[in-house]
C-alpha cells in the first residue's frame, strides 16, 4: 500500500476545480478541507446522522460515504451553492418563521433532505414528511417546528392527528 | 472517525475488475455504493490495503426481461429499483421491499448487489431473494457459476463469495398472474434496520387444465414466508408455510400459520429486543402480512 494521491476534476455549485486528493479522504471532508464549504457538517461520519447531506448528480447522498476520489467528473451541490442559487429561499424562509433551527448544525443536511422530498412528493403529508426525514437528526428541535415548516413551505395544510 | 489509507483503482470493465481481484483478492474490498463499507472502514473494523470501484462497471448494470427471469444487475441502486417500472411489473415483491430500505439519501447509493453480498441479517432484499428463489450469479477470472440464494447466505455477513468473485447480477422468476406477495417490516422509526421483517409469496389457484374446473379456486401453493431479523441469515419459515399450503387464505389458516411459526425459529434476541418478543413481533407479522395478501385488513 501507497500514500499515493490521485488527480480529481469534479464540479462543485457550478464551478469545476481539480485538485490531488489521498483515496482516504471523504467527500465531505474534501467540501470541508480543500474548498472551505464548511456548511456541509459532518457528524457521525457513518451515515446516519444526515448532517453532510450534498446532492451528488441532482440526487441527495451522504457525503461521509463516499470517498472524495469516487466523486470524479460529478456534479455536486452543497448548501452554499443550493442558497446562492435561491433554490432553497422558501424553505429557509419557513424554518426561519417556525423557529425550525436552533443550533443549525442538523440545518443543511435537513434543508437539502426536505427539497430532495419536495421534488419527489411536492405535498406530503406531516407523516410523509417525517418518514422523508427520518434518515436526519436534530437535537434540539425535537422536530415538530420543522415538520410545521415544511408542511408550510409546500403549502400542505393537513393538520397533524393528535 | 476515518478510514485507514488503501490504494484505489477504479476499473472500466468487467474483465479489469476480476483481473485486480485475482491478482490482490485477497487483500482488496470491492465497493459499490460503499454504504455500510464506508462506516465499517471509518470504524477501523474493516482495513483492505485495495479497494476496488465498480460503480464505473457497465456489465454490472441494468434490470431486462429474459424469458421467465427478471435479470438485475449488482450495480442496481436501491432508488432505482423502487422506481424501476420493469420491477414493478414482473417483481413486485422487489417493488414493495424498496422504499422501506434505509434513507432517500442511503438509497441513491446502495446497490442490490452490495446488499446481497453483505448478507446483513436484518436487511431486506437476502429475505427477497431467498423467497422468490432467486439465482446469484457470481464472476471470477477463472469462469463464473450461479448459487440458488438458499445456498448463498452462510452467516452474519457471511456469503457463498470467494475473495476473487463478484457478484454480477441475479436473477428472480418474473411474476406470473397467479403469484401474490407481501412484504413487511417493524422497526422503531422509518428507514431503521428491521427488529423482524417478512417477505412472502404464494400462488392462488389451480394451474394449467385443472384451472377450467375450478375457477374460483383460492387455494395457495408454493407458499414462501423468508423472515429476516430474527436469525444469523434470512430464514424460510416451512411449517408455517406447510400450514397455509392447499388452503384458501381464511383467518384459520392464518392463526394456524402463526401457531406453527413457533417450530420454524427461535429468533435471537439482539441489544434492543429480547427473543421472546422478537417471537411475538414475528407472529404479529405474519398475520398482518397474510392477512393483507388475502385483501382483508388486519387489526
Amino acid at each position: 500500500m501507497s500514500d499515493k494521491t490521485h488527480e480529481l476534476t469534479l464540479t462543485v455549485n457550478g464551478e469545476r476545480v481539480t485538485r490531488r486528493v489521498s483515496p482516504r479522504l471523504s467527500l465531505a471532508d474534501f467540501l470541508r478541507e480543500e474548498l472551505h464549504l464548511t456548511g456541509t457538517h459532518v457528524g457521525c461520519e457513518q451515515g446516519v446522522c444526515g448532517a453532510c447531506t450534498v446532492r451528488y448528480n441532482g440526487e441527495q447522498i451522504r457525503a461521509c460515504l463516499m470517498f472524495a476520489v469516487q466523486a470524479e467528473g460529478a456534479q455536486i451541490e452543497t448548501i452554499e451553492g443550493l442558497t446562492e442559487s435561491g433554490e432553497l429561499a422558501a424553505l429557509q424562509e419557513a424554518f426561519y418563521r417556525n423557529n425550525a433551527l436552533q443550533c443549525g448544525f442538523c440545518t443543511p443536511g435537513m434543508l437539502i433532505a426536505a427539497a430532495d422530498l419536495l421534488k419527489h412528493n411536492p405535498k406530503p403529508s406531516r407523516e410523509e414528511i417525517r418518514a422523508g426525514l427520518s434518515g436526519n437528526y436534530c437535537r434540539c428541535t425535537g422536530y415538530h417546528a420543522i415538520v410545521d415548516a415544511i408542511a408550510e413551505a409546500c403549502g400542505s395544510t393537513e393538520e397533524e392527528a393528535e | 472517525m476515518k478510514s485507514p489509507q488503501f490504494d484505489y483503482v477504479r476499473p472500466n470493465s468487467l474483465a479489469q475488475a476480476l483481473a485486480i481481484l485475482a491478482e490482490r483478492g485477497d487483500e482488496a474490498k470491492v465497493i459499490a455504493g460503499g454504504q455500510s463499507l464506508i462506516p465499517t472502514m471509518n470504524m477501523r473494523l474493516a482495513a483492505p490495503s485495495i479497494l476496488v470501484d465498480l460503480n464505473h462497471v457497465p456489465e454490472l448494470t441494468g434490470i431486462e426481461l429474459r424469458g421467465k427471469w427478471l435479470r438485475i444487475g449488482a450495480l442496481t441502486r436501491h432508488a432505482e429499483m423502487a422506481r424501476s417500472p420493469l420491477i414493478a411489473r414482473h417483481a413486485p415483491l422487489l417493488a414493495s421491499a424498496a422504499p422501506h430500505i434505509a434513507h432517500a439519501a442511503i438509497r441513491n447509493r446502495g446497490t442490490f448487489g452490495g446488499s446481497l453480498a453483505t448478507a446483513d441479517p436484518a436487511s431486506e432484499w437476502p429475505a427477497c431473494c431467498l423467497t422468490l428463489g432467486a439465482r446469484i450469479h457470481l464472476a471470477s477470472c477463472s469462469g463464473s457459476r450461479v448459487v440458488p440464494a438458499e445456498e448463498f447466505f452462510k452467516g452474519v455477513y457471511q456469503t457463498a463469495l470467494e475473495p476473487h468473485e463478484l457478484i454480477t447480477y441475479v436473477e428472480v422468476p418474473a411474476a406470473a398472474q397467479d403469484m401474490r406477495y407481501g412484504f413487511d417490516e417493524l422497526v422503531r422509526r422509518r428507514g431503521d434496520y428491521a427488529i423482524v421483517g417478512l417477505a412472502a409469496q404464494a400462488r392462488v389457484g389451480a394451474r394449467g387444465a385443472l384451472k377450467l374446473f375450478r375457477p374460483n379456486d383460492q387455494r395457495l401453493h408454493e407458499v414462501r414466508l423468508g423472515f429476516f431479523g430474527v436469525a444469523e441469515t434470512p430464514v424460510l419459515a416451512r411449517r408455517a408455510a406447510a400450514a397455509l399450503e392447499g388452503r384458501p387464505l381464511t383467518s384459520e389458516a392464518i392463526q394456524d400459520a402463526q401457531a406453527a411459526l413457533a417450530e420454524d425459529f427461535q429468533p435471537l434476541g439482539d441489544l434492543y429486543t429480547s427473543a421472546e418478543a422478537k417471537a411475538h413481533m414475528a407472529r404479529v407479522l405474519l398475520g398482518r402480512v397474510l392477512t393483507a395478501m388475502s385483501g382483508g385488513h388486519s387489526a
